[in-house]
């Protein structure tokens, strides 16, 4: 799930900045051309590609600053469900 | 409270309809099409979501989705006191629109024309209420602009004009005065460098990326002419353009034949995934575009190095 979800973030990103050589841990929105356009863009594709809502709460900018932050928010939004499943 | 209608569910009748429900304000959203307004209600519902994280207020966007009413029908529109349009730069389109407009809302409606281009008095002469209608041309994002130009016609009444002036203080729209012309203040300048922009890159002369970087770091604009083109939509600026063109009849705003040409290629900018950019994966990757020759090939190869 991990792989994918990384996989699927940082195809997401490349495609958008070609330019950047993007490491997972990588700020970007400190490298100054990533604005809110972007985080929006980014907040859709999230929840378009996990097929989930993301809480109002987890709506933070600092869960979209970087492939890992982005890695951990899909995680933790998939782990109630899967919670439930095993319960 | 106001009952407001708002015609035209693209990305400015959205923004509009957004900020207006969030103002107190009953609003009645209409267009022609059906997707676009299922579409301008999920953006009406992220953007009030996202609202806190891009530094705005918290916003409940129950709460806003709940002020607007939305369908197809003008008939909406009938219980407005005013109407405010958003419909693409197109004469004819505009024309049709002010026509049934004038047929279906109340007598007392005021009808705000937030037009691009098109000159206030000129949309007044299709009503038979031209001293109750008033140009206001809100920005992008609309929600989050502090200010709006406020263009009567050279037949807008004082009661229309205070009308609107008390809706955009409701909300928190600083309103700037501007007098009745073609593209009034912001797009006579901007789609000119934008269009010139263009040019830039049809000559040659520099990347997008490089145009937009003059702009962003030399300029300390948050946004290049380049980007700025493809968020407004290529074939929304060209429409305009060539409103201004054949209103001045001045060959400052010949447009570009690249930005044409881009149209009549589909890439419209970020509504449909490429214009001076790529903008999301779906878009045809560098690979299907090497053997392209010509303008279009050279224009992105910025965005791709």
């Amino acid at each position: 799930m991990s792989d994918t979800a990384r996989a699927d973030l940082r195809r997401f990103i490349t495609a958008k900045y070609p330019a950047i050589e993007l490491t997972d841990d990588q700020d970007i929105f400190a490298l100054g051309f990533v604005n809110s356009l972007f985080a929006m863009e980014l907040v859709m594709f999230v929840e378009k590609t996990f097929g989930t809502q993301i809480p109002n709460d987890e709506l933070r900018l600092d869960h979209f600053r970087s492939v890992n932050a982005m890695v951990q928010l899909v995680h933790r939004l998939n782990a109630p469900t899967s919670q439930a499943s095993n319960a | 409270m106001t009952v407001v209608g708002v015609v035209g569910a693209g990305i400015m009748g959205a923004g509009v309809a957004q900020n207006l429900a969030q103002s107190g304000h009953a609003v009645r959203l209409v267009d022609i099409s059906a997707d676009a307004v299922a579409s301008a209600l999920e953006r009406i519902e992220l953007n009030c979501r996202m609202s806190r994280m891009l530094g705005g207020p918290a916003v409940d966007a129950g709460e806003v989705l709940a002020a607007i009413t939305a369908g197809t029908g003008l008939d909406l529109l009938a219980d407005a006191e005013v109407v405010i349009e958003n419909i693409p730069e197109d004469e004819s389109l505009k024309h049709e629109l002010y026509r049934r407009l004038d047929a279906v809302c109340q007598p007392g409606c005021v009808f705000v024309a937030n037009t691009s281009a098109i000159p206030i008095t000129r949309i007044g002469s299709w009503t038979g209420r031209p001293e109750q209608v008033v140009g206001v041309h809100f920005m992008n994002p609309v929600p989050m602009k502090p200010a709006v130009e406020l263009i009567p016609g050279h037949h807008s009444s004082a009661q229309a004009l205070a009308t609107v002036r008390e809706l955009l203080a409701s909300m928190d729209k600083k309103p700037i005065d501007v007098n009745d012309s073609c593209g009034f203040i912001s797009n006579r300048v901007s789609h000119v460098f934008m269009n010139e922009a263009a040019y830039l890159v049809y000559e040659g002369v520099a990347t997008a990326e490089a145009v937009d970087e003059v702009f962003r770091s030399c300029f300390g604009h948050p946004m290049g002419p380049l980007e700025t083109l493809d968020l407004i939509g290529v074939d929304t600026v060209l429409q305009s353009i060539e409103v201004l063109h054949e209103h001045f009849a001045d060959s400052k705003y010949r447009p570009c034949p690249l930005l044409k040409q881009m149209v009549d290629a589909g890439l419209l900018g970020r509504k449909s995934g490429e214009g001076f950019y790529r903008h999301g994966p779906d878009s045809r990757g560098p690979a299907d575009r090497a053997g392209r020759n010509g303008h279009l090939a050279a224009v992105r190869s910025g965005s791709e190095n």
